[in-house]
């Protein structure tokens, strides 16, 4: 045995082990649990202002959000700390309080992986009014032109939805219900339509004109 | 795994792991992060950096508290302290930089997984003094982040036309999308190994022919 | 039906958790030299993998979901104990089996396919059948890519290669080119 080494000399009992176990593990909790509660707020503050920005992104005019659930029958307001799941949607409201749009996620098989998809929607005219992609793996400088393109992006900003959205070969957009697909990145672009088609067959019986009444007090 | 008579040299300790004992070209450690998230220079930092507070915190950890570690619960114990590093970081990059954060991904908590700072603890942490110790971390951890730069800067001029965003070649450059997919990973690693293979047998052979000439002479 | 279908194709090609997320490269580099090896320890990693579905499950569904902060630590300490269990079971039942798959099983554990497979399982929010699922093809793609990198690597033993480029960075090369090959699977789900 060298020097730097403690020397032992007989085993330790089995109760030496777990104590020295339970000792660190215990620690460990400790200051798991410290830095967990110090950086808490941070980043609840962190994912609530991601997501307040991708909703602003895709309804245009709206400055405030409220989570809802269709919960069966119809939407009910959620507060803004609940989870959110496949019945979650997001209601969007401008300065007055007015409701302008709902803004929904969807996911779906890309070209490469798995992509995320929030896009804004008025039920009153039936139209997308705004897209964004919150999450995606596709092939730099092809696929990701999905949302690297503001072109591409632009294409929903005025989409009609029916009778479903049609990725058409760019420059060939003539209806309303038409995009322009990107050139290379056919496949993408139409994983984006489909993602979107099916977010609308799930959704478009279950969203009322009027969604319910923002509940928060104004800030 | 005596510690020899000669004496041990913290800065000696420190400078091995940038180059004789390169972590990556050398001993070939740490290959999963290497590639997953070189694919920008700044990407790479992040994580060199990450990893460079778990390395150094664990070994600093296991050094100090050898003498109550029992040897039979050893690794579970490193495992421990280096899990609760990499919790530490996961949520402090969470707080700070959510976007660098998102990018890097399911990539942070597999610092765990990471053979070099395992292997660092068990092969020199918990055999040497607290000093040496951190050095030897200090050392480590540069050489993985040199080397993860090396990689990131690499297959971003490459891939984007760019280093840390800031674009090199102007509009005229077709980035080698390549490289900054995992094939290029792949390729752009086996090409730095053989890079520093070469260097090193080139240096191998100046020092025979230099003993050579010398022999020559006397 | 149809999403379980994409998880595993994902999973064997065209996220291949070796040549596309870059997970289990410590045995694609160093145990792939004899494709008889490698195909039993594909077999054995596969097993491992289910194994870890089943436990981030357990885990995720019964006892994290008031401290996700403890996450990664329990991760690791379940699915090692779970997997020493399992060993020191085959072991006492059955000892052929051991001899051909157990003796790698200490050295799966240590893999960071496991974790990060627990983990992706975590962060995509998969319930127990996506988690086997995904573990299948996770596996299934491990095993493929661990066969074919063998069998080149026994093709090159017998061919001229350069002494200055044997070993890792000849290695990374080929994995290189197998993974460029891979990348050929993409969009295979989404063109239909």
């Amino acid at each position: 045995m060298s020097s730097g080494l403690p020397i032992m000399e007989k085993e330790p009992s089995s109760t030496t082990l777990v104590a020295a176990l339970a000792i660190a593990g215990f620690l460990s909790g400790i200051i798991i649990i410290g830095v967990y509660l110090a950086t808490f707020d941070t980043i609840a503050e962190n994912k609530a202002r991601e997501l307040r920005e991708a909703v602003f992104r895709v309804l245009p005019n709206v400055t405030r959000m409220q989570k809802l659930r269709y919960d069966g029958s119809e939407l009910v307001v959620l507060p803004d700390n609940a989870k959110d799941d496949e019945e979650t949607i997001y209601g969007g409201y401008n300065d007055a309080g007015e409701f302008v749009g709902y803004a929904i996620v969807n996911a779906g098989p890309g070209f490469q992986d798995t992509v995320r998809v929030i896009y804004g929607y008025r039920p009153a005219e039936r139209k997308v009014v705004g897209m964004w992609i919150l999450e995606s793996r596709e092939t730099p400088g092809l696929g990701d032109k999905i949302y690297k393109d503001a072109a591409f992006v632009a294409n929903f900003d005025n989409l009609g939805v029916d009778p479903e959205i049609v990725a058409v070969k760019k420059g060939t957009k003539s209806r309303a219900n038409e995009i322009d697909a990107i050139t290379g990145a056919t496949i993408s672009s139409k994983a984006v339509v489909r993602i979107m088609n099916e977010a609308h067959k799930k959704w478009d019986a279950r969203l009322p004109v009027t969604a319910p009444a923002l509940q928060q007090a104004a800030e | 795994m005596a510690i020899s008579s000669k004496k041990m040299n913290p800065y000696d300790e420190m400078m091995k792991g940038l180059w004789r004992d390169n972590p990556v070209f050398v001993q070939v450690l740490g290959m999963c992060p290497m590639l997953a998230v070189t694919n920008s220079a700044i990407n790479a930092i992040a994580m060199g950096l990450a990893t460079f507070f778990v390395l150094v915190g664990s070994s600093f950890l296991v050094s100090s508290l050898k003498r109550w570690i029992p040897k039979q619960v050893r690794i579970s114990v490193y495992i421990v302290i280096i899990a609760t590093f990499v919790t530490v970081v996961d949520y402090v990059l969470l707080a700070t930089v959510p976007a660098i954060h998102k990018e890097l991904g399911a990539f942070i908590p597999l610092i765990v997984a990471n053979c070099l700072i395992l292997g660092r603890q068990e092969a020199f942490a918990s055999r040497y003094p607290v000093k040496l110790a951190v050095m030897d971390a200090i050392g480590m951890a540069t050489g993985f982040l040199l080397a993860m730069f090396a990689l990131g800067s690499v297959r971003e001029i490459l891939g984007e036309g760019k280093l840390f965003g800031v674009s090199l070649f102007g509009d005229n450059f077709e980035p080698w999308v390549i490289m900054i997919l995992p094939p290029g990973g792949f390729i752009t690693l086996g090409l730095l190994l053989l890079l520093f293979n070469w260097v090193g047998e080139r240096k191998q052979a100046f020092i025979a022919q230099v003993a050579e000439a010398e022999r020559g002479k006397a | 039906m149809d999403n379980l279908i994409w998880i595993f194709i994902s999973a064997l090609l065209v996220n291949n958790f070796v040549l596309a997320y870059f997970l289990g490269l410590c045995p694609f580099l160093g145990v792939s030299s004899k494709l008889e090896t490698s195909f039993r320890l594909g077999l054995a990693t596969t097993f491992v993998l289910i194994i870890t579905a089943l436990c981030s499950w357990f885990l995720n569904t019964y006892v994290l979901t008031h401290a996700p902060y403890l996450r990664l630590i329990s991760f690791i300490v379940v699915i090692a104990s779970t997997v020493q269990f399992i060993e020191m079971a085959i072991k006492k039942l059955s000892p052929a089996l051991f001899q051909s798959l157990g003796i790698f099983l200490p050295l799966i554990t240590t893999n960071c396919a496991i974790l990060g497979l627990a983990i992706f399982a975590t962060n995509r929010g998969y319930g127990l059948w996506e988690g086997l699922t995904f573990a299948l093809g996770a596996g299934a793609g491990f095993t493929l890519a661990m066969v074919l990198m063998a069998g080149m690597r026994e093709e090159a033993e017998i061919g001229s290669v350069p002494a200055l480029v044997r070993g890792t960075a000849f290695n990374l090369i080929i994995s290189g080119i197998l993974s460029m090959a891979f990348m050929g699977f993409a969009g295979l789900f989404s063109s239909t």
